[in-house]
């Protein structure tokens, strides 16, 4: 569709992580929005209502009394063949949790922006990933973002792989830490973004076509569909990389499952997933010019998790895998799932739980701790112990 | 019958519609509603409460209650303003 060369037309905006997604969503244009605002994630729908407002949109615009009615509704515009978007938190996602099992069973690529806020109680609007993950088992593809200009891309990735999987995706962004700081968005023009998202063309609506969805399977059929969806998430996990490839060729910035940050040669090596990884960064190029050989796994894509890749890039390291969520009475969710990629040599850090902030000094500590085979193999980092 | 496997079926169990048809729920009544006709006045009460629509029109009138679907939940019964619907074991 793009030619090798060819000029990227990308500018500049000045856009917090909220306003990135609404951005996205603005040039996607999708059929129906249904939303229920709350904190941190908010400023996502008054951007969009505001393009609404103004006619920048064509998207019929839902205002709902309720999470559960926001992703109901979107249950039934997208059955009946929308393209349909929403977004949400903490609670709020808690409160769509029965509906969120629906979606991906019904097969309704369905893409929620969810602002990652820590879940009540104690009631706190601050990030750490437990809404998010405490929903990554519902056959939901799974994207975190770094920062505001990931949380573009991710959109406009997002609605081509949900739409050629029928599977709904979840897109994080850290609350507040991401979705309220302002940095250099590259946005592409609308024609480019309208060009890449195409059209949506499901193969049976149910305005269209005389359909029942919602049926029942029981022991005879429910196994069965369990399993078709653990083949679309396997290929989702192909396509995800071909969309990924074909969008980095008008705006850079993709970078497959993961980011590698100076991984290749480096005897210790973080993994962490959305904002921190900004932090990790700045230590890793502190400690490369003090001879230190260190680097950073930054993981976008949870669900499905790419464990031999990931297997392959984390190869004779020594492995320091960071969660900003726990799995009470388990071990912690990206740390599990880094053990089961088969990484041997590996350390769980949890910290940042309930938005405590966690500094470059901390970060520093655990590498060079780690470098001194003096870390323990479970360590929280910012608790009052 | 021979179950279909899992690369046969449509995805996310859509099915083609008016499967409520075919299936006959009726099986699951323990009592039917039996229609006194010499005092029925076709009121049509029975009609639009029937919560199953399990009650045929014709001509105005109301015909017996088609029992491959009622599941004799005496909702007719309770609402005919001149009792003449009694449910009786099936």
């Amino acid at each position: 569709m793009y030619k090798d060369g060819e000029e990227m037309k990308t500018i500049i905006k000045a856009l917090t992580g909220n306003g990135a997604a609404a951005y996205a969503m603005k040039q996607i244009n999708p059929d129906v929005v249904a939303a229920y605002p709350i904190t941190p994630s908010t400023q996502i729908m008054e951007d969009f209502s505001m393009y609404h407002a103004n006619g920048l949109v064509d998207s019929d615009l839902i205002r709902v009394e309720s999470e559960h009615s926001a992703m109901s509704a979107c249950v039934g515009a997208s059955a009946a063949g929308a393209r349909v978007m929403t977004a949400t938190s903490s609670q709020g996602l808690g409160y769509m949790f029965e509906v969120l099992p629906v979606v991906s069973g019904l097969r309704l690529p369905i893409v929620v922006n969810i602002v990652n806020r820590s879940l009540s109680a104690p009631l706190n609007i601050h990030c750490d990933h437990g809404d998010s993950m405490s929903a990554r088992d519902l056959g939901w593809i799974q994207i975190y973002a770094e920062d505001a200009q990931e949380v573009y891309i991710n959109n406009l990735l997002a609605i081509r792989l949900a739409e050629k999987v029928k599977l709904p995706i979840m897109l994080m962004q850290d609350g507040f830490i991401t979705s309220h700081c302002v940095i250099g968005v590259d946005v592409l023009d609308d024609a480019t973004v309208k060009k890449f998202v195409g059209n949506y063309n499901p193969e049976k609506t149910l305005l269209k076509d005389d359909i029942t969805i919602g049926t029942l399977a029981l022991t005879d059929y429910y196994f069965e569909f369990r399993l078709q969806q653990i083949k679309a998430m396997n290929e989702a996990k192909k396509e995800f990389i071909k969309i990924d490839n074909e969008l980095n060729k008008i705006i850079k910035h993709s970078t497959g499952y993961f980011e590698e940050y100076k991984l290749k040669d480096a005897k210790a090596a973080i993994v962490v997933m959305s904002s921190t990884a900004g932090a990790v960064k700045e230590v890793i190029n502190d400690l490369r010019s003090k001879g230190k050989k260190v680097g950073l796994l930054k993981l976008r894509l949870f669900r499905p998790f790419p464990y031999e890749e990931i297997k392959k890039a984390l190869k004779g390291k020594k492995v320091i895998v960071m969660d900003r969520s726990i799995s009470l009475g388990a071990n912690c969710p990206l740390y599990s799932e880094i053990k089961n990629s088969g990484v041997s040599n590996i350390h769980s850090i949890i910290f940042g739980l309930g938005g405590k902030n966690i500094y470059d000094e901390d970060i520093k500590d655990i590498f060079e701790r780690a470098l001194k085979n003096k870390l323990k193999e479970i360590e929280y980092i910012g608790v009052r112990e | 019958m021979k179950l279909k496997n899992f690369r046969e079926i449509k995805e996310g169990a859509v099915l083609e519609a008016g499967t409520s048809i075919e299936n006959k729920t009726g099986g699951w009544k323990t009592f039917r509603p039996e229609v006194d006709f010499k005092k029925c006045i076709h009121c049509m009460r029975c009609v639009i409460y029937c919560p199953d629509s399990c009650i045929p029109v014709k001509d105005k009138k109301r015909l017996g209650t088609n029992l491959n679907y009622c599941k004799g939940c005496a909702i007719c019964e309770e609402e005919c303003p001149i009792k003449c619907i009694k449910m009786v074991r099936k």
